[in-house]
């Protein structure tokens, strides 16, 4: 199967969803942040730039990534249920889209360098990845307690050849990797590029990486229409700062499809955050009564953010999508159940989507509906943390 | 022609007097002795003091900042009791506010300004509310006699370093160096050079500030521009136990650095 994507990923763009989204950063980073939206803008249009993007991603990354059909789930929830296999992609999950696109950026950029934040350390694993192949320094920024839950990923970064830096300030999780990113990139913007991981940060960031990402579901539509002769009544995802989500929602927002984007109960910042400028953005955040940002807390180190990408406030805000919260025991049931009934063992940020699944088929989600859900990185570096919680390892 | 706001008069005065400016950064509520050390830091010779709201995630800010504004976080200080106990005291120097846009849109620019006023406080400086953002705030604050301070970078074009000039008001602030605030040993080629594009550009008072940490680097840079603006440093020896009282020697000493530059 071969999507013709032929989307025109530049569109000018001033960079406010409805009332979210802006450009707040220091001064000393303005001009870096109006260099990079030119030559995405400028790269995107260029068609050997677009196709050195397709081609690493299909002959390196895997893509298109496979629907699935899953048989089991579907009988036992009554639903007629499809995973988009963004698990199967190189690197385990839907980062790598973003960061070939941003790699290339930088080189074309003539920058030699690549940092970036992670949180449960894929964005991070793909970065270095993507710095290995097209020989860029890379240095990753995370919080010592993610470097703590996913020790494996550190591991896997430094062996791709980057430096990783636990981050010691603040709550010790993504957002102080994010803070810490920033600071590193006021310092050395001449040089080095920061390869946000998410839809989020200040213009041109979160509709760039949305450029990147939307691969996701315009392949899942046609896949569907070509496969099934179907467009699903239902499109779920997970969102932290969104980037699968709003990869997989782009090409379903002009159509009939329910969306429904799901956050984790301890950092939904849809659910309960507030109005806010962090980050570089205009969003939806999790602060306390004076505007200080509260930490998120939840099961998966890939959600941990008390804040979301801009185009998704916008799309909450408008309707258009709903978004929902589920807790870490259910996130924990769903992660196990997928694995036995399915043969797939789920990251445990997809396993938020599967747990609202599970628990509203039959409820919010009629029976009999179509599911189409995005199946956003493997379990393989969350099997040992929840070992743990099951008693399994010590 | 413009009317200049109370802190850009003072300041405008201070210089026509001869004077080189002095703006030293104390973080707020790094501890209770943190009033005491304002009217010190005021006793040794500023001209006007940088008073920083602590935040959450201070992007702008190095180690130093970050470690003060942890400890004033972890005594349960907010905006709004730091600035309640600045309304109750009096300072000879006016007052700049410095912290984080996001601090000043969750109370609503009307509350914040209220309470900045209350608190007798001239001028704020948001590191990071770009000059594209800033009207809004800049344009309430005027209205209450408050002075938008607004930034210039190394990286910035001319054309938009003249803009930025025209807009701020109070001073403009030329940061130093690429990087965030933090102690540096040596005096980076960059905090003379942004004077010198900026005293060409505007006829504002130029305050250089960020990796500016001794009496030296103070004389070289302030040789060229309106004055600097200290932080890191002070606010290194005074979350390392140095007091009100070793404010005082640490400014009077960049006051002696400053006073020896012939005006």
């Amino acid at each position: 199967m071969t999507v013709d994507h032929e989307v025109d990923l530049a569109a000018d763009f001033d960079g406010k969803f409805g009332p979210f989204g802006g450009r707040y950063v220091p001064e000393s980073l303005m001009a870096a942040l109006s260099e990079l939206e030119d030559v995405f803008n400028d790269a995107t249009r260029d068609p050997v730039f677009m196709a050195t993007y397709r081609e690493i991603l299909r002959s390196y990354g895997g893509r298109p990534s496979p629907i699935t059909k899953c048989h089991n789930l579907s009988r036992e929830l009554g639903v007629d249920l499809y995973f988009k296999r963004e698990d199967l992609n190189h690197t385990g999950s839907h980062k790598i889209n973003n960061v070939i696109g941003q790699a290339l950026l930088t080189q074309r950029m003539g920058k030699s360098r690549m940092i970036a934040e992670t949180g449960a350390g894929q964005h991070g694993v793909a970065t270095a990845t993507a710095a290995a192949l097209l020989g860029l320094k890379c240095t990753v920024y995370m919080g010592e307690v993610d470097t703590e839950r996913q020790a494996l990923n550190v591991f896997r970064m430094k062996l791709l050849g980057a430096e990783v830096i636990a981050v010691k300030s603040g709550s010790r999780t993504l957002k102080d990797a994010i803070n810490e990113a920033m600071r590193e990139w006021v310092a050395c913007v001449e040089d080095t590029h920061y390869c946000i991981g998410s839809a989020m940060g200040p213009h041109p960031y979160p509709y760039m990486v949305r450029q990147f990402q939307r691969i996701i579901g315009d392949e899942a539509k046609q896949q569907l229409l070509d496969e099934y002769q179907l467009s699903p009544d239902y499109v779920i995802a997970c969102v932290g700062g969104g980037s699968n989500a709003i990869g997989t929602f782009t090409a379903f927002v002009d159509t009939d499809s329910k969306i429904v984007g799901v956050e984790p109960e301890g950092g939904a910042a849809i659910g309960r955050g507030v109005l806010g400028v962090i980050h570089g953005m205009r969003s939806q955040f999790i602060q306390d009564e004076f505007g200080q940002l509260e930490e998120a807390h939840s099961i998966s180190a890939g959600l941990d953010y008390p804040g979301v990408g801009p185009e998704h406030a916008h799309l909450a805000q408008s309707g258009r999508a709903t978004y929902a919260t589920v807790n870490d025991q259910e996130v924990l049931d769903a992660f196990q159940r997928c694995s036995r009934s399915e043969g797939i063992i789920p990251a445990l940020e997809p396993a938020h989507a599967l747990a609202y699944l599970f628990r509203e088929a039959g409820r919010e989600i009629p029976l009999g509906s179509s599911i189409l859900l995005t199946m956003s990185g493997r379990g393989d570096k969350d099997s040992e943390q929840v070992a743990k919680i099951l008693g399994y390892l010590k | 022609m413009e009317s200049y706001g109370s802190l850009e008069t003072h300041l405008r005065k201070v210089r026509s007097g001869g004077r080189k400016i002095l703006v030293p950064y104390v973080t707020a509520g790094y501890s209770p002795e943190w009033i005491d050390t304002l009217h010190h830091v005021a006793a040794a010779g500023a001209d006007a003091i940088e008073v920083g709201i602590p935040f959450s995630d201070p992007i702008m800010d190095g180690p130093v900042i970050q470690a003060a504004s942890t400890m004033a976080l972890g005594r349960g200080v907010t905006p709004l009791s730091l600035l309640s106990e600045l309304s109750s005291e009096s300072f000879d120097v006016p007052l700049v506010v410095m912290t984080y846009c996001n601090l000043l849109f969750h109370a609503g620019i009307e509350r914040f300004g209220g309470w900045l006023s209350e608190a007798k406080v001239s001028g704020t400086i948001f590191p990071d509310l770009p000059l594209e953002e800033s009207e809004e705030w800049s344009n309430y604050a005027a209205s209450k006699d408050i002075d938008n301070v607004m930034l210039v970078s190394p990286v910035t074009s001319e054309e938009r370093a003249r803009t930025i000039a025209s807009r701020s008001r109070g001073f403009v602030y030329g940061i130093g160096l690429m990087g965030v605030t933090g102690v540096r040993s040596t005096l980076e080629e960059s905090a003379s050079q942004i004077a010198t594009r900026l005293k060409a550009v505007t006829d504002r008072p130029v305050l250089v500030g960020i990796g500016i940490s001794n009496k030296d680097q103070a004389h070289t840079v302030g040789s060229i521009a309106d004055g600097v603006i200290v932080g890191s440093a002070l606010v290194k020896l005074l979350i390392n136990g140095g007091g009100p009282q070793g404010a005082f020697d640490f400014i009077s000493s960049l006051r002696e650095g400053l006073d020896e530059i012939d005006g």
